[in-house]
């Protein structure tokens, strides 16, 4: 199963494949514990005249232990996962070595970026549709903004999936490890255009990456639109 | 009102003329199977439904075979080309009718009201009024659902889910009245739910026969009441959260609209709130009926009744704190994401006692491999499959991945098609000849039931492996996407797998009507085997190249190949047809009062069930539900009215 992955592009990535693989290991020993189980009863058990059936209505100590083992197991995979949810999750960096703000508008990925200030909504802000540039090996910080419906901004390689909420300011943050071109399609239906409303992250490389900064800003910034 | 004169007062009605008895009957029999009857019908639009989208998935932005005279309209199928807002309604109502107007109102509706009175010993339901509303409030639902179908912009669009503000502002889907009508049919479906629920926990609790106790219920009914329970709770919120949805688009409310200072993040908690123990509402009933039919076929008490019992009634429990897990990417708080985390995987222990206690009643059985019991065997299997996928889902860290793909599809059909589809084709197997007093075929039951598992893991456990490439739900196109291009081919395999599993449904549908009608003509038996017989050699031929070319073929299946699958194919037509030929028995052969040697009470009813149920007087339970094998009783079953030896009685506590 985990062959069928994409190849994974993100430091976040590495820790949701690891917990994937934990899961996938787990419930493949189960399933092939309980399907053996199950084909060795329905063989061994099937009718034969003159064989009757066992007469019992369980047995405690049995039962405990088929409460008790999964209830361990199910906690320490809870614990393990929990770990790593709060460190995905929890603390959006606060000096993120770059920060854009996409928003979702059918259906389109609109994505801003802060200029050489580092401030949004000043005149030096750049707007791009559908393409994102971010440096590798950086963390990069996303506010996801949404001017419609519900979308969802998925970068399937990079394991990365959020929900961009009209009226919501949601922080997204990772660091990709591979430079290239990547997908960003939407993963929530949207309308009748969801499917093909995609985008493309460009990771670049540093060299690269300040090649497009200058490219992008490399005329002193225009005069600010009436 | 005592149960004698209840008993006469019902055979007055049932003296009534075509209306009363067919139509507008208050007998739980008739409403069971009038919900049956409902359901079956609503499959057929819904599974033709899943085929059409399938079709456009495999081949996208073809003509679907058949369907260019379905409409000629630019924004729906013209020339049979599915376009973008036609699909998005597609894959909508194709998951509405499949959760609202089939699993619901057959093992809800069908099975709750055929089960409960009979298997408590009670002559009819407690309100039998507000029985036959119940069905009917049903109807009205699925008429104003169908309605939504005729109206200008299409029928709703926007996900089973309905998420808001896609959901209420028309303008993003441009579907005016679909929408509208959708919202509308839930509402009174959720009534109609409701009718049924305060109808069945008042049965169970008040009109259990003598000795009836709570732990010699079955663990149908157990399940049922459980299941009423939380449709008694659950109901009402989506009943809201529809009538918010209404206001939202009609009275130009802005419950869900940010632009107008709404949250849109409300209704996703609404409906979850509603959705999830509605999941539970959905495979309660299945679990039960497994445990029933489990029990039988094995010859031996279920393993752990009261273990099985309290599972039940702790995933209920549990089923109220866990609607979290559907959004843990949706924007809500990731503090709640840990929480939720936390109580999705505590509801998977009772999930995983039932399991084990379904593997202890196998275990030292006699067991009998009729066609419920093979249906109550994949049950089990397709259970434990649906449940451990849901394991990803629910670890929030692995979900950020496969939220919103198709491994989340792969896992919900496994629970609803692999659990709640299987448990209805069995208790339908099991419990026609109470129902219709005759018997379902046994040969063309076989040949349905290996249709339906395999061509149901063909279509739907590759869609694990698309999920897991990333493939999300609902897209129109998935040529549309490049690191999609090369998973195509799995796209294929499935859609040729949910066309065979349409395909292997036609059995059934022989069986089922000829059963009932008795159409033993021989023009009909030979359709019937010729249809049964060419599916099964679509199989073949199918299995045969999947195992050629792989899962994932880079070329199609080259001329020897199908060559070797066609030679198979038709050898197991010919088998197929022999095999019927020779074992179809007479279509709607009567059936005995017990053909199943089972010890719950609608066994001990006659067949025919009259109205009123049971003879003058109502049995007495003596014993427990499942006293299979007693050692010290000769026959390995006997009625619950019959009472236990006292050594028989120590060992069963």
């Amino acid at each position: 199963m985990m062959s069928w992955l994409p190849e994974n592009i993100s430091v976040e990535g590495i820790e949701i494949d690891r917990l994937f693989y934990v899961s996938y290991y787990l419930t493949a020993v189960t399933f092939i514990l309980v399907a053996a189980a199950m084909l060795v009863f329905i063989v061994k058990y099937r009718h034969r005249p003159g064989v009757r059936a066992k007469y019992t209505h369980g047995n405690s100590t049995l039962e405990i232990l088929w409460t008790v083992i999964p209830a361990v197991i199910l906690l320490v995979f809870v614990l393990v996962s929990q770990n790593s949810w709060a460190r995905l999750k929890f603390n959006p960096p606060a000096k993120p070595d770059v920060h854009v703000e996409v928003t979702g508008k059918q259906f389109n990925w609109i994505v801003r970026y802060p200029g050489p200030d580092g401030k949004f909504g000043t005149p030096d802000d750049k707007v791009l549709d559908n393409q994102l540039n971010v440096p590798v090996n950086k963390q990069v910080l996303i506010t996801l903004k949404g001017e419609d419906v519900i979308h969802s901004f998925f970068i399937p390689q990079a394991r990365m999936k959020q929900d961009v909420v009209p009226g919501r300011a949601i922080p997204l943050w990772f660091t990709l490890t591979k430079t290239g071109k990547f997908e960003i399609p939407c993963a929530e239906l949207c309308g009748f255009g969801h499917s093909g409303m995609k985008g493309e992250v460009v990771v670049h490389s540093p060299e690269n990456y300040q090649a497009w900064l200058q490219k992008t800003w490399a005329p002193p910034q225009p005069a600010p639109q009436p | 009102m005592s149960d004698s004169t209840a008993a006469a007062a019902h055979h007055d009605h049932h003296a009534g003329g075509f209306w009363t008895t067919y139509v507008f009957s208050t007998d739980h029999k008739m409403i069971a199977r009038q919900f049956l009857w409902l359901g079956l019908l609503m499959m057929v639009l819904g599974g033709i439904m899943a085929l059409m989208f399938r079709w456009q998935l495999a081949w996208p932005e073809t003509p679907v075979w058949g369907f260019g005279w379905v409409s000629q309209d630019s924004n729906s199928m013209p020339t049979g080309i599915i376009t973008p807002n036609f699909y998005n309604m597609l894959v909508t109502m194709h998951a509405t009718i499949m959760v609202f107007m089939v699993v619901m109102p057959i093992l809800v509706g069908c099975f709750g009201n055929f089960l409960i009175p009979l298997m408590i010993g009670a002559r009819d339901m407690a309100f039998p009024v507000l029985n036959m509303l119940s069905f009917w409030a049903a109807v009205l639902g699925g008429a104003i659902m169908m309605a939504g179908f005729q109206v200008e912009g299409g029928h709703a669009a926007s996900g089973w889910t309905g998420y808001a503000p896609l959901s209420t502002v028309e303008k993003y889907t441009g579907v005016g009245w679909g929408q509208n009508l959708w919202a509308l049919s839930l509402f009174v479906l959720s009534l109609s739910s409701l009718m049924g629920a305060v109808n069945y926990i008042t049965t169970v609790i008040n009109m259990r026969t003598a000795g009836m106790t709570w732990f010699r219920m079955p663990l149908a009914v157990w399940s049922l009441f459980i299941t009423a329970i939380l449709s008694l709770l659950a109901l009402p919120v989506l009943g809201s959260a529809v009538a918010l949805m209404f206001f939202d688009r009609v009275f130009g409310t802005t419950f869900f609209n940010p632009a107008q200072g709404g949250e849109p993040l409300l209704w996703q908690h609404l409906f979850w709130y509603f959705g999830h123990p509605e999941v539970y509402i959905l495979i309660l009933p299945g679990m039960g009926i497994a445990s029933d039919l489990l029990s039988v076929f094995s010859r031996k008490p279920i393993f752990g009744y009261r273990a099985m019992v309290y599972s039940m009634c702790s995933i209920a429990f549990l089923s109220w704190l866990v609607w979290g897990h559907h959004m843990f990417q949706s924007g809500m708080s990731p503090y709640l994401g840990s929480a939720f985390m936390m109580t999705t995987l505590v509801i998977a222990i009772p999930s995983a006692i039932k399991t084990f206690n379904w593997l202890g009643t196998l275990w030292g059985g006699s067991i009998r491999f009729t066609v419920p019991m093979m249906h109550a065997l994949s049950f089990v299997i397709l259970f434990v499959i649906g449940g451990l996928s849901g394991i990803f889902m629910a670890s929030n860290v692995v979900d950020i991945y496969i939220h919103d793909t198709y491994f989340i599809v792969a896992h919900f059909h496994y629970v609803i098609f692999g659990g709640s589809m299987f448990a209805i084709f069995g208790g339908v197997h099991y419990w026609f000849p109470k129902m219709f007093n005759k018997h379902m075929d046994d040969a063309l039951g076989r040949v349905h039931f290996w249709l339906t598992f395999i061509f149901f893991n063909l279509a739907f456990f590759p869609m694990h492996i698309i999920g897991v490439g990333g493939h999300m739900r609902r897209i129109y196109n998935p040529m549309q996407y490049d690191f999609l291009k090369d998973i195509q081919p799995v796209n294929v395999l499935i859609t040729l797998g949910a066309l065979g599993l349409g395909l292997g449904q036609i059995p059934f549908v022989f069986n089922f009507l000829g059963s009932i009608f008795r159409w033993n003509a021989r023009w009909f038996r030979a359709l019937a085997q010729a249809a049964a017989a060419l599916a099964c050699g679509l199989v073949a031929y199918r299995v045969v190249l999947v195992a050629a070319v792989g899962l994932m073929p880079k070329a199609p299946a080259g001329g020897g190949a199908r060559t070797v699958a066609g030679l198979i194919a038709l050898a197991v037509i010919a088998w197929v047809f022999r095999y019927l030929a020779k074992n179809m028995g007479e279509m709607g052969r009567a059936a005995a009062q017990n053909p199943w040697d089972a010890s719950t009470l609608e066994w001990v009813a006659p067949t025919p069930a009259p109205h009123g149920n049971f003879g003058p007087a109502l049995p007495i339970v003596q014993r427990g539900p499942y006293e299979y094998s007693v050692p010290d009783e000769s026959a390995d079953w006997a009625p619950q009215t019959k009472p236990l030896s006292a050594q028989a009685a120590a060992a069963s506590h």
